[in-house]
């Protein structure tokens, strides 16, 4: 019987290795995967690159990951969202690398990469600053650039709900890279607000196909939150 | 006379029609939702993969899975739809969202936007900005005519690096409304008080005077008390 739930974060995370890339995913908090990002910095792993929309805040979760020093290079769109002073005072310093890329363009790279693709033509940031070094094409009479697929050897999410054969449900706005990010690493687990049995989650409501999913971890939420999401408002 | 920021909000949704896709930026843009009239069907997009974005949610009522791209918690109207990353960008990139309302540091006559990065700003940050720019047919510019400076925002180059070449198809200030067009800057209208001249005395890009050009027509409630400097 296929089995892809873990009991712990920590198990999650026991194969990062040094060096290691990882597409984190969420935007805000929604599909931000909290308690693996905390196993993670315990864990040890580091001269990490993180692909992340933005680049966390203050001392927990990325912000931790970046504060402890464990992260060499991030790639994301959003690095200047405010709260960042970990991020910020290790870019300054020049303790930590950035890779920075549009946001619908990270979103196609990672989907590129799931998908097979070595890459696409866009114009989005043909003309401009983020464009250096980058092969340009002209395209039924438009600039485009080359954007080349991201790839990564671990992905970590958050979804509402998980079953044992790794199949995901989001809610709202949790969807966002979670679901490119997963078709996108070579190891990917879930963490899921709830674990339900096989059969739990509707066919026609499974947004990730367990065939991109390697393991599942339960972390329950506030009871506030699970009252909120079950009965509504 | 000049216009308030929800002045400018005010008269950018005026222009919306009916059945339209728009994204709002941060900013100015982000209080035109507020002046959608009922009964008009307008869809507001939030790159993080919402369509059909109602209001703020009221305090008490937060759905902690449910934000904008602004990180604020918002609510959906009836129709709305959510989606991943990839789908909401196709949206923008793909040219399905109709317009973008969007907050510039600089304009040019040409249509050059910077928006991005701010002079002296420790960590650029670009979010969607470039897609959006890009992507969507009709890119609307919402800002005050010059800075805190009075120094103009409408120029003939920009200084700042682009977001995007040749992107803006309308701009909205607290002083006029001007088109781009291939032939340069054309003035559509003036704010209440004003007149052609003096828009032009606080623009450095060379506009023309569109044979229709007229003083806006809106409420006195978005007048602002103080000329702008």
């Amino acid at each position: 019987m296929v089995d892809k739930t873990l009991g712990t974060c920590k198990e999650a995370v026991a194969s990062v290795f040094d060096g290691a890339t990882i597409l984190l995913g969420g935007f805000g908090d929604p599909g931000l995967p909290g308690q693996i990002l905390e196993a993670l910095r315990l864990q040890g792993a580091t001269n990490l690159t993180v692909v992340h929309n933005g680049s966390g805040g203050g001392t927990h979760s990325l912000g931790g990951l970046i504060h402890d020093g464990k992260v060499r290079k991030l790639i994301a769109s959003f690095p200047s969202n405010p709260g960042n002073q970990s991020f910020q005072e290790k870019y300054l310093n020049g303790e930590i690398e950035l890779e920075l890329v549009p946001q619908g363009t990270l979103a196609e790279r990672i989907r590129a990469a799931g998908a097979g693709l070595g890459g696409f033509f866009t114009p989005t940031g043909a003309g401009t600053d983020l464009a250096a070094g980058k092969e340009s094409r002209v395209i039924d009479g438009r600039e485009m650039i080359f954007e080349k697929a991201l790839h990564a050897d671990f992905a970590f999410v958050r979804a509402h709900k998980g079953d044992r054969l790794g199949n995901l449900n989001y809610r709202m706005a949790m969807r966002n890279f979670n679901v490119p990010m997963c078709t996108a690493a070579k190891f990917v687990v879930a963490e899921v607000d709830q674990l339900v049995p096989v059969g739990g989650i509707d066919p026609e409501d499974v947004h990730t196909p367990g065939i991109f999913v390697d393991h599942v971890v339960e972390v329950v939420r506030h009871p506030e939150y699970l009252k909120i999401t079950t009965e509504g408002r | 006379m000049s216009l308030t920021r929800d002045g400018i909000a005010y008269r950018v949704a005026c222009d919306l029609p009916e059945g339209s896709y728009v994204n709002l930026g941060i900013g100015i843009p982000t209080l035109v939702s507020g002046y959608i009239p009922a009964g008009k069907d307008v869809f507001f997009h939030s790159e993080n993969g919402l369509l059909g974005m109602g209001p703020l949610a009221a305090p008490g009522h937060e759905d902690p899975d449910l934000i904008n791209a602004g990180k604020q918690y918002v609510t959906l109207n009836p129709g709305a739809s959510v989606f991943d990353h990839p789908t909401s960008f196709s949206m923008i990139r793909g040219g399905h969202v109709n317009y973008a309302v969007l907050g510039a540091l600089e304009v040019a006559a040409n249509g050059d936007m910077a928006n991005w990065r701010t002079p002296g700003e420790k960590v650029p940050g670009v979010g969607g900005a470039m897609d959006l720019a890009f992507g969507v047919q009709n890119v609307l510019v919402t800002m005050m005519h010059a800075t805190n400076k009075g120094k103009p925002k409408i120029l003939n180059k920009c200084s700042l690096p682009l977001t995007a070449p040749h992107c803006v198809k309308r701009i909205y200030t607290d002083l006029a409304v001007i088109d781009v067009t291939p032939e340069g800057l054309v003035l559509r209208e003036f704010a209440p008080g004003l007149d052609p001249q003096t828009v032009q005395s606080r623009t450095e890009a060379p506009l023309r005077v569109a044979a229709d050009c007229r003083e806006m027509n809106i409420p006195a409630k978005f007048h602002a008390a103080q000329p702008a400097a």
